[in-house]
């Protein structure tokens, strides 16, 4: 048994579904948009600095990431398809599918969320590359690895969406203020050395999460 | 059982009672002599009796999470009731604790630093641990199967618990704060504060940390029975 | 206990429990309490791989409707044991349940009676030890009705066949009979 190859599989048919339908792509990208635009008619010709900047661009993707995170079990639930997963596949396999496709959107947003941000702001300017990257990429996963198993619990209590910012947010805050506090520090052209500790943190953080997720999602996911 | 728990209530009893009292009479002064005098903490001042009631309340919350969480997990794998009523009990309990910590926290944030609310890290900790419990407390009441409600509220309340030493150990290094023990504290970073206290403050103060941890284990015998009882009466019931 | 080749109707009012019944031995609820244990040629199986020996289906298991038939064997296959049943195989299924014609189309556009039938190939796709149908000819016509008695058949003859249904002409299809009384 092929747990690799299996939980790829589960990634592959979720992305393959995405494309096809497109439910919540269009639905995500709409709502960057219009968070960035809204942050801007609120600044209007104000130039915030670096740490309001840092702080903006997490919140856009906090906001966007609790609308598409919960969608990976909330869909299969409301199409009734959870039956169909629970009787093929080992429950490890769900997990790990649906964090990959998890990763990919958490990704896909913050990288469009960053293209936004240098189109719209002009002094948005990314100094220090390494950092922002190395933040942007850990960040995304961190949000995957807590939000995944977070959005099985949702799934199962049947309450939609609404809960699901209020179970995450407080598990989110030890990565929101680290990345945000990096993301600053790139925005001021610190040396990659001064971020060092915030992106051990990241990345202790998705170990944590991540292997947390693992031990507990049988509990949520079977019956 | 009842032997102990009898003895966890008039200790605690005393115990706070006696800190309560030892913590706002005696008086300060900058040459103590004997038991019933406190040295003057340059800098706190009066300000230093918080100490006798903040720090075992903030304590005694993180306390009744473990507790809760500990018996969330043995249900998890035991699947009995008494451990999700346990469960549920502590986490009541350590919410009402969390609450008087950060109205204690915020209130000698005034008076020490100028303002009730700074989002230093052991400020931002104890907020979170409120919204924890106030997400546990939501999601339970968003699911009406038993079985389903008190597997999910503990799976809930093990991985917010994974987030905890986050907000012990590593926020108050990364991030410069107010609280004693923050990065730049002069007097070394870390979890627990090394606080110079005098020998009867320290009495004091452990008079304080272990009479508020006795007085939840007695409440939380106590409230357990009490549920007990309920969740026998609803099942007879039905 | 069941051996092969065996077959077992659970039958039962509605509302006694067959279809929980079944969803437990399927491996898709927990039972709260008692434990089922599978045995292959002596040699206990662990729960992680009873689903490689199992086919199930009922008329309230929903398939992905934006796949084809054809792409739902071959991604659900994947997702069950690692490895994609062949391109050969899919075709003999298909062809079995008679959806030869519309395989690569959406199940979006199926009718309720080939959706069934898609399930049927599913379940029959690795060739399972175990069969469990919770109401075989739900939503089925005359023509589904005698593809289900066919793999019926087969499976009455290589493996062990479980069903739960209400109709007393699909319980006759079985060996023994099990009845669920109320509780």
């Amino acid at each position: 048994m092929n747990t690799v190859s299996a939980s790829i599989a589960l990634f592959i048919k979720d992305v393959r579904s995405e494309l096809r339908t497109r439910y919540a792509l269009n639905a995500l990208l709409m709502f960057v948009v219009t968070s960035v635009s809204t942050i801007l008619f609120a600044l209007r010709s104000e130039q915030p600095g670096a740490q309001t900047f840092a702080g903006m661009f997490w919140v856009v993707v906090f906001f966007t990431a609790m609308s598409g995170l919960s969608r990976s079990f909330v869909a299969e639930a409301e199409r009734g398809t959870t039956l169909v997963l629970q009787l093929v596949a080992d429950s490890s396999v769900v997990l790990a599918g649906k964090l990959l496709a998890n990763c990919a959107l958490t990704l896909l947003l913050t990288t469009a969320v960053t293209i936004l941000y240098l189109i719209v702001f002009p002094n948005f300017a990314i100094i220090s590359v390494d950092i922002f990257v190395l933040t942007l990429v850990l960040g995304s996963l961190g949000f995957a690895s807590a939000g995944t198993l977070l959005a099985a619990i949702i799934a199962k209590a049947n309450v939609r969406g609404t809960l699901y910012p209020v179970l995450a947010f407080p598990v989110l805050i030890p990565l929101l203020m680290t990345v945000m506090n990096a993301t600053t520090l790139a925005l001021d052209g610190a040396p990659l050395i001064d971020a060092v500790t915030d992106l051990q943190v990241m990345a202790g953080y998705i170990l944590v999460m991540t292997g947390g997720s693992f031990l507990l999602f049988e509990y949520v996911w079977n019956d | 059982m009842e032997r102990l728990i009898r003895i966890a209530k008039y200790s605690s009893i005393v115990l706070i009672t006696f800190t309560l009292m030892a913590g706002i009479a005696i008086p300060m002064v900058s040459a103590p002599q004997g038991f019933f005098e406190f040295p003057i903490i340059p800098g706190l001042e009066q300000k230093a009796r918080n100490i006798f009631y903040h720090v075992p309340v903030a304590w005694t919350t993180v306390v009744a999470f473990l507790t809760s969480m500990f018996f969330g997990l043995r249900y998890l794998r035991s699947k009995n009731s008494e451990d999700d009523i346990r469960s549920v009990v502590a986490a009541g309990l350590g919410f009402l604790f969390c609450s008087l910590a950060t109205i204690t926290g915020s209130l000698w944030a005034k008076f020490n630093w100028g303002s009730f609310w700074n989002w230093d890290p052991r400020e931002t900790s104890i907020f979170a641990l409120l919204l924890i419990y106030g997400a546990y407390f939501a999601l339970r009441s968003a699911i009406d199967e038993e079985e389903r409600r008190a597997k999910l509220s503990a799976v809930y309340s093990a991985i917010a618990g994974l987030t905890v030493p986050f907000f012990i150990f590593v926020l108050p290094r990364l991030v410069g704060g107010l609280h004693p023990g923050a990065k730049g504290d002069p007097s070394g970073s870390g979890p627990v504060v090394q606080f110079k206290m005098a020998p009867n403050m320290l009495v004091v103060f452990f008079a304080g940390l272990i009479g508020y941890t006795l007085f939840f284990v007695w409440i939380f015998s106590v409230r357990v029975r009490v549920e007990q009882h309920l969740y026998h009466l609803s099942q007879k019931e039905s | 206990m069941l051996e092969a080749p065996s077959s077992i109707a659970v039958t039962g009012r509605n509302g006694s429990g067959k279809s929980t019944f079944v969803k437990i031995l399927a491996g898709v609820l927990g039972a709260s309490s008692g434990s089922i244990h599978f045995l292959f040629d002596g040699v206990s199986l662990p729960n992680e791989q009873r689903r490689n020996y199992l086919g199930f289906v009922s008329p309230y298991l929903v398939l992905y409707d934006e796949l084809s038939p054809v792409e739902n064997l071959q991604t659900l296959s994947k997702i069950r044991s690692g490895i994609e049943a062949p391109m050969d195989e899919v075709n003999r299924v298909l062809q079995h349940v008679g959806l030869e014609d519309r395989k690569d189309d959406f199940l979006r556009t199926f009718s309720s009676g080939m959706l069934q039938r898609v399930k049927y190939a599913l379940a029959i796709l690795h060739r399972p030890a175990l069969l469990i149908l919770d109401e075989p000819t739900a939503n089925l016509d005359d023509r589904g009705i005698a593809v289900v008695r066919q793999i019926v058949e087969e499976q009455k003859e290589n493996g062990i066949l479980i069903i739960a249904t209400n109709d007393a002409d699909e319980a006759n299809w079985c060996e023994a009979k099990i009845e669920l009384g109320q509780g």
